[in-house]
């Protein structure tokens, strides 16, 4: 695990010190890691919350306001336009959840006509303002696919605090965030106010994900969010060590993208920031020791070749002690829910990282710390 | 034909083959699919035209198709391993993809015909420009053709198959029983989504077709009260929002894809709210009669 967490950066090290001397190239990554580590971040909770698909339906949905902020007032300052985002996302995003709440439609199909009304509609007052005099194309396509190297030094400082302000609130907020995440129904029994922690969570989601759109652009921002997370996830259990390598995964990604893109002639940043995340993520997914799907089959084989061994002929007490084979358990799999003794689960992963109760014997009683033991 | 009555006649019957899509897909939950199959056809598109050399073979309809189909089966791969939850499955796999075609096209591909802007907008403006000759003679633009080839192979699709598809979409247990497989029932009608996605997206661009997939197909959803209702109101009111769309693009002089997505939307928010059963006045008309909550 360490060897992978140590050669990424390690890689990209070198790539950096060609680099360093550049400073747009050490602006634009700066900020593309900065915004890489809030959505590493953020996406943990999104992921675990099964609201990885609103980042995308946010970010599509952000686009209608970008470019109406710039038809009322004309400036394309990046405040007002993200300001603008902001808002007409948040407005899709309200339009989904009152749909899915008020009619029969699910949440996920109300979230599709959300986001491709929305982004449909950006795009028609894109293609009217561009025949607007004066109205260059540059600064707003720049929303669609993103163009980090528009970022600049105040956008950084900007970025800069808000992800100090979010990292304070996920600190401050862990326990409540957590029970969110995993167990709303036991939050509100226990008296905490998982609601408002949870409309904080999404809130953040919206946040950052508009944020990262003149990173990255809208349409590639759901998986700065999604990869990391899902990469962090195979290599921990606890949900304190999931965010924090999600935000090395996605800051890494910032930075090996930008570089990657600045290197290359022709590769846009957005993509290759993706691109490195989903990479970082594909190799989680097949090399995490215990989960990884390698570490899976090696296991099944070696299992497989001790049951062929195991003396099968049936000993006294039938039934009660069968041949020891699980030495080495699956992880990840679905755990009954046995309360322990107070009546409160303990919270751990499961394998579709939703919430479960593990025996109580971990460290992870009632959510109180990490979630589970390692 | 007049260039904009067959504008028009390209955006009905896209925007029909693509709700009746959108309809199938609505039903089982699966309405996000279609936002990630419009997305990664695009890598399927620029790799078959790496191989073909060309934007006119069929090889391009078909590696798109291909790569539609592949993403949803590494989508389904992911969600199988249990280490990644079916949301999370389909934000990694589709951006993935996306974000290479976007590479490939940028790096080596951007002085071609292909360019980012086309894909998500397409160029129905120009659709009239490319004709159809028969034996030498024009016989209207070949985006009505291949439209109308569209519609009529999904319409085909639904109507040969459509008790299977209402026995898997509505009880899946029941589809078992019965002996047809759902899993090939699934793969063929994703098949299909990959298909019509291609076929649209060269005219309307991916923006069209996520829309014309999600949009009418919930509408026709608070409306209908049968599957067969459905997909005539679907079809309904995307042929609606299409004709409502192009008017008012031509009007404003804005994207054709921008202005029928938008309509869609309008045509969705004016059900939405005005339903008799299922609306949103209705159900808080009949809440605050007392009577039982939907």
């Amino acid at each position: 695990m360490t060897a992978a967490l140590v050669s990424a950066p390690r890689l990209a090290a070198g790539t950096l010190a060609a680099l360093m001397s550049d400073y747009t190239f050490r602006t634009v990554a700066l900020g593309a890691a900065i915004i890489g580590l809030m959505s590493g971040v953020v996406g943990c909770f999104s992921v675990l919350r099964r609201e990885a698909l609103l980042a995308d339906g946010a970010s599509h949905a952000a686009l209608p306001g970008v470019v109406a902020a710039y038809l009322i007032t004309g400036s394309r300052d990046a405040a007002v336009l993200l300001a603008g985002a902001a808002a007409s996302a948040v407005l899709a995003a309200a339009a989904t959840v009152l749909t899915a709440r008020r009619t029969r439609i699910k949440f996920e199909s109300a979230l599709a006509v959300a986001m491709s009304v929305f982004f449909g509609l950006g795009l028609a007052l894109m293609s009217y303002a561009q025949r607007l005099p004066g109205a260059s194309k540059a600064g707003l396509a720049r929303f669609i696919y993103g163009e980090a190297s528009s970022i600049v030094m105040r956008d950084v400082c900007a970025s800069a605090v808000l992800a100090l302000m979010l990292t304070a609130l996920v600190c401050v907020f862990f326990r409540q965030f957590k029970l969110a995440a995993f167990d709303p129904e036991y939050a509100a029994s226990a008296g905490l106010r998982s609601g408002a922690a949870g409309g904080a969570l999404t809130a953040m989601t919206v946040a950052v994900t508009v944020l990262g759109i003149q990173a990255v652009g809208a349409v590639l921002m759901s998986a700065l969010l999604i990869a990391p997370a899902v990469a962090a996830r195979q290599w921990t259990r606890s949900l304190a060590g999931m965010t924090a390598l999600a935000a090395v995964f996605g800051a890494v990604s910032g930075v090996a993208g930008t570089a990657y893109s600045s290197l290359r002639e022709g590769v846009p940043t957005g993509p290759a920031i993706v691109v490195t995340a989903s990479v970082i993520a594909g190799v989680s997914l097949l090399a995490a020791p215990g989960r990884g799907i390698a570490a899976k089959l090696v296991r099944r084989r070696r299992l497989r070749r001790r049951v062929l061994a195991a003396d099968m002929s049936v000993p006294e007490g039938l039934g009660r002690t069968p041949p020891d084979v699980s030495a080495a358990p699956e992880q990840g799999t679905h755990l009954v829910a046995t309360p322990d003794g107070e009546g409160r689960p303990a919270a751990t992963l499961d394998g579709e990282g939703r919430a479960a109760a593990s025996a109580p014997d971990k460290d992870g009683r009632g959510g109180g710390s990490d979630a589970g033991g390692a | 034909m007049p260039a904009e009555l067959e504008i028009e006649l390209i955006a009905v019957m896209t925007a029909a083959s693509c709700a009746v899509c959108g309809s199938l897909l609505l039903v089982r939950g699966m309405t996000m699919t279609a936002d990630a199959v419009s997305h990664t056809i695009l890598l399927g598109i620029v790799l078959a035209y790496f191989a073909a050399g060309g934007l006119d073979s069929p090889l391009l309809f078909l590696g798109a198709a291909a790569v539609g189909l592949v993403t949803v089966a590494l989508g389904e791969l992911l969600v199988k391993s249990r280490l990644v939850s079916e949301d999370s499955a389909v934000g990694v796999v589709f951006p993935l993809l996306f974000a290479l075609a976007v590479i490939l096209i940028t790096r080596y591909a951007s002085s071609v015909h292909l360019d980012t802007d086309t894909v998500l907008l397409g160029e129905l403006a120009f659709a009239p420009f490319e004709r159809m000759t028969v034996f030498g003679a024009d016989v209207g633009a070949k985006g009505i053709y291949t439209s109308a080839g569209l519609l009529a192979l999904d319409l085909l699709f639904v109507v040969a198959l459509f008790k299977e598809l209402k026995t898997v979409s509505f009880d899946r247990t029941a589809a078992l029983v019965m002996g047809f497989s759902p899993a090939l029932l699934h793969y063929l009608m994703m098949a299909l989504v990959s298909l019509t996605a291609v076929g649209s997206f060269d005219t309307v661009g991916s923006v069209l077709v996520v829309a014309f997939m999600a949009a009418p197909a919930a509408t026709a959803y608070l409306l209908a009260e049968s599957f067969g209702k459905m997909l005539a109101a679907a079809v309904t009111a995307a042929a609606a929002s299409a004709i409502i769309g192009v008017r008012a693009a031509l009007a404003l002089d804005v994207s054709f894809a921008g202005a029928m997505a938008t309509a869609a939307g309008l045509v969705f928010l004016a059900v939405l709210i005005a339903a008799p059963k299922r609306g949103l006045v209705g159900a808080y008309l009949r809440r605050r009669a007392g009577k039982r909550p939907r």
